[in-house]
């Protein structure tokens, strides 16, 4: 088969249009926008069937995803940042409707600043509110993760919404060869959507998301959900099989990357993940024994599989590109809540924040966290939460500071 | 499904048999429940209700309903917008072939005044303006009702509420949504009250023969919000028609035209002193400036209307 040169972007909408979705609610954000411009496009060229309609904010266009979705079509949006948070009270919202839909979130750091580049305290504010989470590091992972969402959100084990989550301008506008499955082929992977009693017909009556009163059957149907998310956990392991026979291409819940032998182990999400990828090759090449995990399922948290592929490591550099104020990476705590009392957890899991609105991590600061690990394992000691920010960079922070004092001075001179 | 022919004229010609079921936990004498119940009556079971944090929210607690047909709840700012999925889903269906006419519904969104003046304006600005085919039912009991009776952007001039209890009541001024609507341009908008049933019912028939944005604004006396005995629901909701304050109208085919002109208008006060969260317009002192302003506003209303 042939590869065409693809955005994440476009991937995400080959995904969409391979999986036959029949509605399109939408906003515009950078650097989502692409996906929507690319499905209306097709639409209206009639290279596509579907509906794309633009409501009038991320809130709109997520409770009309869940609105289809509860009448019986299979459903296709996606966001960015600061739409992400203007959807939030409908993310918690739609997932409590277990409507099964695919929702593309194209990382963003939100604001303030307002920035337009990548990092993932966007997506980790979605954290905890039902929809399950694919996070990718590369644009045919992107296109394949959308097609395993569908099968994922609309298993009779999980009936739950999938967020798959892409990087922005790293991945959204990076083009990268992509194997586009055929459409036959892709069609019969995810199957046609069975609404099941999602629908609302004349002949059967049908109460959705109604009120409840009192804690007990709160509890119920909230907890019924969180173990239908951790449902998936299986069942993605069931359809990532069937997708990797189909396709030939693996996409496991956490990639282990030369991690067979290895004393050490950086921990990461996303399209960063390939600069861990790289500094693991190189440091390999200098002898050291290291490795990368990179979870692609955030939500359920393969917990079992980090266990069993942490256990008995040195020291493990877990590399946040989010920052939870006043707590520190979000994805450090989380590994640590699954290590916790197992006899075989390593002594020394480091935290590091890295990469936040877009900047980059260096091949000398990968190096750098190896030594600073291998340092804590032989003293036994963790250092301390740190962010990665070279010394340049804050004199140029200072430079600007002294800029903006010097231009306020002459102005009220 | 009843109520169908379009030949009601007088009471008698009302439907006699009501479609939504009781025991709703409600106040008593709630007026948006009874406007509710008449056009409920006359759209009928085939709707799918989407609704927006509210009172109406605890019609359907689980595992119970009041409806024949459907419900959906949202959230208090996007209820059209959930109309909006399910309407298009419906289409997307009716087109595939996959649901026959039989199958189809109504969908009829069901919010306060809080969320249809309010939050959820930008949500309803976005669905007229993209020509939804759905009908919009807002029962106004000009305050953030389920709250325990905030003031909203539907209050009226000095009425007391929860957050305005000074001497003087609500300082501002009930926002003209009939004409925020009416400027969209849609299929309907109209305004009714449950204790005027028969202009109600013509009004609810009308639209269910249109297609497009049908607005409906049901001024909803409410005895908990506005303080007053439940008994007097009905008799304050004609009040309210035949003192001018609440004029039924509709705007239809790009005109507005009044569907009663009261002649005789009763003193606006006659409407005012039914409740007590008026009452400081009349004790310790009456407060004949306001009522006079109050008056006026109404008056210069009404010199304003040709038909
Ligand atoms: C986003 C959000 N903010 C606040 C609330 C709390 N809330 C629930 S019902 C309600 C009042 C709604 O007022 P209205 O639309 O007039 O309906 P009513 O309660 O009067 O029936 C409010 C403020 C909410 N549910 N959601
Ligand atoms: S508070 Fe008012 S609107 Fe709400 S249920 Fe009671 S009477 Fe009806
Ligand atoms: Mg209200």
């Amino acid at each position: 088969m042939s590869r065409t040169l693809l955005t994440g972007n476009v991937s995400a909408a080959w995904g969409a249009r391979l999986a036959g979705v029949d509605y399109v609610p939408a906003f515009p954000i950078t650097p989502q926008t692409e996906i929507i411009e690319t499905l209306a496009g097709w639409i209206d060229s009639g290279e596509m069937a579907g509906r794309l309609v633009t409501l009038e904010s991320e809130h709109s266009m997520i409770t009309a995803a869940g609105g289809a979705a509860t009448t019986g079509v299979r459903v296709f949006s996606a966001t960015s940042s600061q739409g992400l948070l203007y959807a939030m009270e409908m993310l918690y919202t739609v997932a409590g409707w277990r409507t099964p839909f695919v929702l593309v979130n194209v990382s963003r750091g939100l604001s303030a600043p307002i920035t337009l580049e990548s990092d993932h305290n966007d997506i980790m504010a979605a954290r905890d509110c039902g929809f399950l989470q694919i996070h990718c590091a590369s644009c045919q992972e992107v296109l394949d993760s959308t097609l395993l969402a569908y099968r994922l959100a609309e298993d009779t084990r999980v009936r739950l919404p999938v967020i798959v989550n892409l990087d922005g301008f790293y991945l959204s506008f990076t083009r990268e060869p992509v194997e586009i499955p055929a459409a036959d082929a892709a069609a019969g992977f995810v199957g046609d959507f069975d609404p099941q009693n999602a629908r609302f017909r004349a002949s059967t009556p049908e109460s959705q998301a109604v009120a409840v009163l009192g804690g007990s059957p709160y509890s119920y149907f909230r907890y019924e959900t969180h173990l239908a998310s951790l449902n998936g956990l299986s069942v993605y392991d069931e359809i990532s099989a069937e997708f990797s026979a189909t396709f030939g291409r693996n996409h496991p819940a956490v990639e282990a990357y030369r991690t067979g032998d290895a004393d050490y182990l950086f921990v990461m999400l996303g399209s960063f993940a390939t600069k861990a990828r790289e500094a693991v090759d190189r440091l390999r090449d200098a002898g050291w024994s290291i490795g990368l995990l990179r979870p692609r399922l955030l939500r359920p948290f393969p917990e079992e599989s980090l266990r069993r592929l942490l256990a008995g490591r040195r020291g493990v550099a877990v590399i946040d590109q989010n920052l939870s104020m006043g707590k520190g990476g979000v994805l450090h705590g989380e590994l640590l809540g699954a290590l916790y009392g197992h006899p075989q957890a390593p002594p020394v899991v480091a935290s590091f924040i890295g990469g936040l609105g877009g900047r980059d991590i260096s091949a000398e600061e990968f190096y750098e966290m190896a030594q600073t690990l291998r340092q804590a394992a032989d003293t036994g000691r963790t250092p301390p939460p740190r962010l990665l920010y070279t010394r340049d960079e804050l004199r140029e922070i200072r430079k600007l500071q002294a800029v903006a004092h010097q231009e306020r001075e002459e102005l009220h001179r | 499904m009843t109520g169908t022919k379009a030949s009601i004229r007088r009471m008698k010609d009302l439907p006699s048999t009501h479609l939504l079921g009781t025991g709703t936990p409600m106040c008593a004498g709630c007026g948006g429940l009874q406007a509710l119940h008449e056009i409920y009556d006359i759209l009928g079971e085939k709707t799918v209700f989407v609704n927006a944090a509210g009172c109406m929210t605890l019609l359907s607690v689980y595992p119970f309903t009041p409806f024949r047909g459907s419900w959906l709840y949202t959230a208090m700012a996007s209820s059209p917008a959930g109309a909006q999925g399910i309407r298009d889903a419906l289409d997307i269906l009716r087109e595939r072939g996959e649901l026959p006419a039989e199958e189809d519904l109504q969908v009829v969104v069901l919010t306060g005044d809080g969320a249809a003046y309010g939050m959820g304006l930008s949500a309803t600005s976005g669905a007229m303006e993209r020509d939804l085919d759905f009908i919009y039912i807002c029962y106004d009991n000009e305050g953030y009702g389920n709250t325990g009776q905030q003031y909203s952007g539907a209050t009226p001039h000095a009425a007391k509420t929860a957050t305005s209890r000074g001497a003087h009541g609500f300082a501002g001024y009930k926002k003209d949504l009939f004409s925020i609507w009416a400027a969209h341009r849609p299929a309907y908008v109209g305004t009714v009250i449950g204790a005027e049933p028969l202009d109600l019912a013509h009004k609810i028939e009308t639209v269910k023969q249109l297609r497009g944005p049908r607005m409906i604004i049901a001024l909803a006396p409410c005895p908990t919000g506005w303080d007053y005995d439940p008994g007097e629901s009905v008799n304050i909701g004609r009040l309210a028609v035949r003192t001018g304050i609440w004029p039924l109208k509709e705007y239809i085919d790009g005109k507005v035209v009044h569907t009663r002109i009261p002649r005789g208008r009763l003193p606006v006060e006659e409407y005012l002193k039914t409740q007590g969260r008026f009452a400081h317009l009349f004790a310790p002192q009456r407060d004949d400036a306001l009522l006079a302003e109050l008056q006026a506003r109404v008056d210069a209303y009404w010199d304003g209307v040709t038909s």
